[in-house]
C-alpha cells in the first residue's frame, strides 16, 4: 500500500534545532555557527572576537572541530568558558550535539555563544543547529573562486568573513570577482575583510555582530 | 560522508511509517531533492544501497526527484527560475531583497509498503 509520509528527512535534527532556538530566545542568548574549511580560521576569529567584545558581552564558545582538544584549550586559556563536542569523525554538527553541550552552561549567564563547525564547504549548511545565524569564512589563500564550487555556503550565511587579507598580495585573490559572485548568491550578507590573527576588520565583523546581540538581547532577535 | 545522514533519516522516517500500519516490508520510498542542497543524488543513492541491507528496506528503491530552484522578488513579486548561481538577484528589477520558494527540500514524500 502506498503511504504518504510529506515530511522534512532531517526533521528529528530540525525538531531539536527548534528547541535549541527556543532555549536561546527565553535567555536572550544570541548564538552563531561559524563555518569554513580546516585552517581557514575559526579558531582564529572565535579567538579575535573574544578579545574585541569580552568587555561587552558573556561569551561562551562550543568547539565542534574534529581534531582535538587543542581548539577548546586555546579559548580556556583566553578565560572565556568552551564546550568541546566530540563529533566522533562527523563531518557537520547536529542539533542533538549542541544540544548536549548547551546542558553544560549556564544559559542566564550568557550573551553569545559563538559555534566552531566542523571543517567543511558541504554539508554543515543543510544542518540547523538552532542557532540564529550563520557565518562563513573564507581565506584569501582557498582562491576567489569558491563560491562557484559551494554556492549553497554562501545562500545560507548571514554574514561572510574574508580571513587572511594581510595574504592578499601573496595570492591572486580577485576581490571584485568574489564580492559579485557572493552579491550574485546572497544579497543581503555583509562581506567582512579580516585578518583574525592580525586584528584588522576584526572591528567592523564585532560591531555587527554586537548589534545582533543587542536585538536578541532585547527580544527583538533573529 | 554527507548522504549517509541523509540515507539513515530517509531509512528510520519509512520504516517508522511502514511500522505504524503493521506493513512488514518496504518495496519504495520517493524523496525529493532541492538543487541548492549539498545533496548528491548519485551519492544517496550509494548509501540507501548500503543502508537497506538486513532492514525491511532491503529491496526497496529509492526514487529522487530533483526540485529546481525558485524565488519571489519581495519589491516587484517577481516569481522566477534559477540556478545555484543567480539566486540573489530579481531578474525583473535588480532587486536583492528575494525569497526562496523552492529548491532547499530534503523531503520524504511517500513509501509503498506491505
Ligand atoms: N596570515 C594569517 N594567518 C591566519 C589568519 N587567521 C588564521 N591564520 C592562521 O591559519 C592557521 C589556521 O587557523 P585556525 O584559526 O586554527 O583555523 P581553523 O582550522 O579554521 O580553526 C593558523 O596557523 C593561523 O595562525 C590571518 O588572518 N592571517
Ligand atoms: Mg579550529
Ligand atoms: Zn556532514
Ligand atoms: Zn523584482
Amino acid at each position: 500500500m502506498q503511504i504518504e509520509i510529506e515530511q522534512r528527512i532531517l526533521a528529528a535534527n530540525e525538531r531539536l534545532a527548534a528547541e535549541n532556538r527556543a532555549r536561546f530566545d527565553e535567555h536572550g542568548v544570541f548564538v552563531v555557527d561559524l563555518m569554513a574549511s580546516p585552517g581557514a580560521g575559526k579558531t582564529s576569529t572565535i579567538l579575535a572576537t573574544i578579545e574585541a567584545l569580552r568587555d561587552r558581552y558573556a561569551i561562551a564558545v562550543i568547539e565542534g572541530d574534529i581534531a582535538s582538544k587543542v581548539d577548546a584549550e586555546k579559548v580556556r586559556a583566553h578565560g572565556i568558558p568552551a564546550v568541546q563536542i566530540n563529533t566522533g569523525g562527523a563531518c557537520h554538527l547536529e542539533s542533538a550535539m549542541i544540544r548536549r553541550a548547551v546542558d553544560t552552561l549556564d544559559l542566564a549567564e550568557l550573551d553569545l555563544i559563538i559555534i566552531e563547525n566542523v571543517g567543511n564547504l558541504v554539508c554543515p549548511s543543510d544542518f540547523d543547529l538552532g542557532e540564529h545565524a550563520k557565518v562563513m569564512i573564507l581565506s584569501v589563500p582557498e582562491g576567489h573562486d569558491k563560491p562557484y564550487k559551494y554556492p549553497n555556503i554562501f545562500q545560507v550565511s548571514q554574514a561572510v568573513i574574508l580571513n587572511k587579507y594581510d595574504t592578499m598580495s601573496v595570492f591572486d585573490f580577485d576581490e571584485a570577482e568574489f564580492r559579485e559572485v557572493v552579491r550574485g548568491l546572497n544579497g543581503l550578507a555583509p562581506i567582512f575583510p579580516m585578518s583574525a590573527t592580525k586584528g584588522e576588520g576584526v572591528q567592523a565583523w564585532a560591531e555587527w555582530l554586537a548589534g545582533r546581540v543587542e536585538d536578541a538581547k532585547t527580544g527583538r532577535g533573529a | 560522508m554527507h548522504e549517509l545522514g541523509i540515507a539513515s533519516g530517509i531509512l528510520s522516517s519509512a520504516i517508522t511509517a511502514a511500522e505504524n500500519v503493521g506493513a512488514t516490508t518496504i518495496s519504495s520510498v520517493d524523496v525529493s531533492i532541492g538543487v541548492l542542497t549539498e545533496v548528491m543524488e548519485d551519492a544517496l543513492q550509494f548509501a540507501w544501497d548500503e543502508l537497506r541491507q538486513g532492514t525491511m528496506a532491503e529491496n526497496a528503491a529509492l526514487t529522487v526527484t530533483m526540485l529546481g530552484a525558485r524565488s519571489r522578488c519581495a519589491d516587484c513579486g517577481h516569481d522566477y527560475e534559477h540556478g545555484r548561481y543567480d539566486a540573489a538577484r530579481c531578474p525583473s528589477c535588480g532587486s536583492y531583497v528575494v525569497m526562496l520558494l523552492q529548491g532547499r527540500e530534503l523531503d520524504i514524500n511517500r513509501i509503498d509498503a506491505d
